[in-house]
């Protein structure tokens, strides 16, 4: 190896824009994130982020925030946001969407404040056919008020409300909302995603960019559920519930598209 | 559209003064007596016209956030409903409150609690002037008496909303809107351009355009401190509404013995009982309050100090009268006459109550 002729290299040769193979995105400010270390919430707020420059969307989009750990979303993207009261997130972006149908207007929520409080704005905002995307962090647990039991907390998961596991006899079955809201004929686009590995990131991201465009082209409701870990919730470190996901939640909540009718399958 | 006289229901009215106010959106669920709004605004298809969006939402809950979503864009955007509705929709208007929103609410009250019943009532005198939903809150709340002030009231809540970035509501009685009444309906002013709107609310999540840093619409504040400056620059907005917009009719007090104070339908039901009580030689006079918050304390202490006693009539148990004894105090006798569940009294029931009370043979 001729490690002269590398180190003969200057500084500014190296860091010439070809040679850049990664990059902070524009619109993910500087802040300090408050997530716990191991949360698969920065690794989406990086994907909206890149989603919405590539778009040119950072003039056009309009973020709703939960309530729940998402909710100060609004602290690291820059763009205009509304924290939206709990599960309420699809309506506030319904009318922002139907009075500035010139914006995007999107809501970042989690599987407790979407699929429990917020289950009657998520089914009517997509039976609508509302021009928006809803994009849902399942990590089957409410993690901001200290890990309790959410509709996707899987059978026998111990959560503060589920000490001995849930029990469906108890508690019901674990909700597979992408399921239902597919079944709507609002929706155009349908996915269930993961960013545990390189691979899963890159689709979730190929994802959320399908589902930015269907807003912008007003194909309908783009619904885009992520399945996540909640270490801190789960109790277990950042390793260990990534493969806990893959072989419990998984299981459960397969990873795919389950509706596209903007691009349907080539056969 | 030009100014026009029209004979509709009060409810009716709501809807055409909204077109015509140039709102951009309503977002409502049906519930009697006020389905009217709805079904008038559905009908007049506003989004052909003015461009304003009308939308059927699948709850009160949901029909505030999306007042919730369309204030915090800036635009003008109300909701109705009817009690129970309303009482649905407290956490959001808690929410406006809070994130500092305009926005109109109108409350056509029926007969509660609970389920309770179709017909009139001012049972929610306490929920709509003292909060309604958590927290430190005030509404600016109109109670209009007549069909033009159904109409008139609908400009005046949003303008008001507006200069105080707080939400308003018009709080009427199931009379007011179901009857019908001549009507002088404005002449349509245009929408707001989005030029304008980014002029008079530069607060407003509109999209980030490069200029500018990201406009945040949220209630949220985790730090005591701050939270406790902003509750200060709320309770600031709402001495200066209480110093500047104290609205109220008065009629016959300057020689009055007696004093009535009434609000909506049931100030005019006593207008009549004091033409009675006149033509038997018993002076009696009316105040209205038009503003039910701020209320006119200063204005009721100072006819009531020359009375002799001082009856409240509502439909209710017994509401406004706690703040007409605080505008009041101790001097002069206060009495409340209500009736309840959806009754609403006439003339010679008020007459009476006015006679017993105060023992006028």
């Amino acid at each position: 190896m001729n490690l002269k002729y590398t180190c003969a290299m200057t500084r500014e040769e190296i860091i010439k824009p070809e040679n850049k193979v990664y990059t902070r995105p524009r619109l993910l400010n500087r802040n300090t994130m408050h997530y716990c270390p191991g949360c698969s919430h920065g690794v989406v707020h990086k994907l909206v982020a890149e989603v919405l420059d590539e778009l040119g969307l950072d003039d056009k989009a309009v973020g709703v925030a939960p309530v729940g750990c998402a909710v100060f979303a609004y602290n690291y993207l820059d763009i205009d946001w509304v924290e939206a009261a709990h599960g309420r997130a699809p309506a506030v972006a319904t009318a922002i969407s139907r009075l500035r149908p010139d914006r995007v207007a999107f809501t970042y929520q989690g599987d407790g404040d979407l699929a429990a409080i917020g289950s009657a704005e998520t089914i009517h905002a997509c039976t609508r056919g509302e021009n928006i995307v809803i994009i849902m962090i399942n990590n089957g647990i409410y993690g901001m008020t200290g890990g309790q039991m959410s509709p996707c907390t899987l059978e026998g998961a111990k959560t503060a409300t589920t000490p001995y596991g849930r029990r469906t006899d108890l508690n019901g079955f674990p909700l597979r909302v992408a399921d239902v809201v597919a079944l709507l004929d609002g929706t155009c686009f349908v996915t269930r995603q993961a960013v545990h590995t390189t691979g899963a990131v890159r689709k979730a991201k190929a994802a959320l960019k399908k589902a930015f465009k269907n807003a912008i082209e007003k194909k309908g409701t783009s619904f885009v559920e992520v399945v996540s870990t909640c270490n801190s919730g789960w109790k277990m470190s950042p390793a260990k519930s990534n493969k806990w996901m893959e072989e419990n939640m998984f299981a459960h909540y397969p990873l795919g598209d389950l509706k596209n009718t903007v691009e349907p399958e080539k056969k | 559209m030009k100014e026009e006289v029209k004979l509709m229901k009060g409810n009716e009215a709501i809807a055409h003064a909204a077109i015509r106010y140039g709102a951009d959106g309503y977002f409502g669920y049906p519930i009697t007596p006020q389905s009217e709004v709805l079904e008038t605004l559905e009908a007049e298809m506003p989004w052909e016209t003015t461009g304003m969006v009308v939308l059927q939402a699948e709850s009160e809950v949901a029909s505030i956030n999306m007042v919730y979503g369309g204030a915090a864009a800036g635009k003008a955007v109300m909701t109705s409903s009817s009690s129970p509705g309303v009482s649905l929709m407290q956490e959001g208007i808690s929410y406006l409150a809070a994130s500092e929103l305009p926005a109109l609410i109108v409350n056509v009250m029926r007969g509660g609690p609970g389920l309770g019943t179709i017909q009139p009532s001012q049972a929610d005198y306490f929920q709509a002037t003292k909060g309604g939903g958590h927290g430190d809150y005030h509404l600016i709340v109109l109670a209009p008496s007549t069909v033009q002030e159904m109409a008139d009231f609908v400009g005046l809540g949003f303008d008001l909303a507006f200069k105080y970035r707080t939400p308003s509501m018009i709080l009427a009685d199931g009379v007011v809107g179901q009857m019908m009444e001549k009507v002088v309906l404005p002449p349509q002013r245009p929408r707001r351009t989005d030029e304008e709107l980014a002029a008079q609310c530069p607060w407003a999540v509109t999209g980030r355009p490069a200029s500018r840093k990201p406009n945040i619409i949220t209630s949220l504040e985790l730090d005591s401190a701050i939270m406790e400056k902003n509750n200060e620059r709320f309770q600031a907005t709402y001495r200066r509404i209480e110093e500047n917009e104290v609205r109220y009719e008065a009629r016959h007090t300057d020689d009055a013995e007696y004093l009535i104070v009434a609000f909506g339908s049931v100030a005019r039901i006593c207008q009549k009982a004091i033409d009675d009580a006149r033509a038997k030689g018993i002076k009696v006079g009316l105040i209205r309050p038009i503003t039910l918050w701020p209320f006119p304390y200063k204005e009721i202490a100072a006819v009531a100090k020359h009375t002799k006693g001082v009856l409240c009539v509502e439909l209710n148990a017994g509401q406004m009268i706690e703040d007409v004894r605080l505008a009041v105090g101790d001097g002069v006798p206060v009495r409340h006459f209500g009736r309840m569940g959806g009754i609403v009294p006439n003339p010679q029931e008020v007459l009476d109550a006015l006679e017993s009370d105060f023992n006028i043979k």
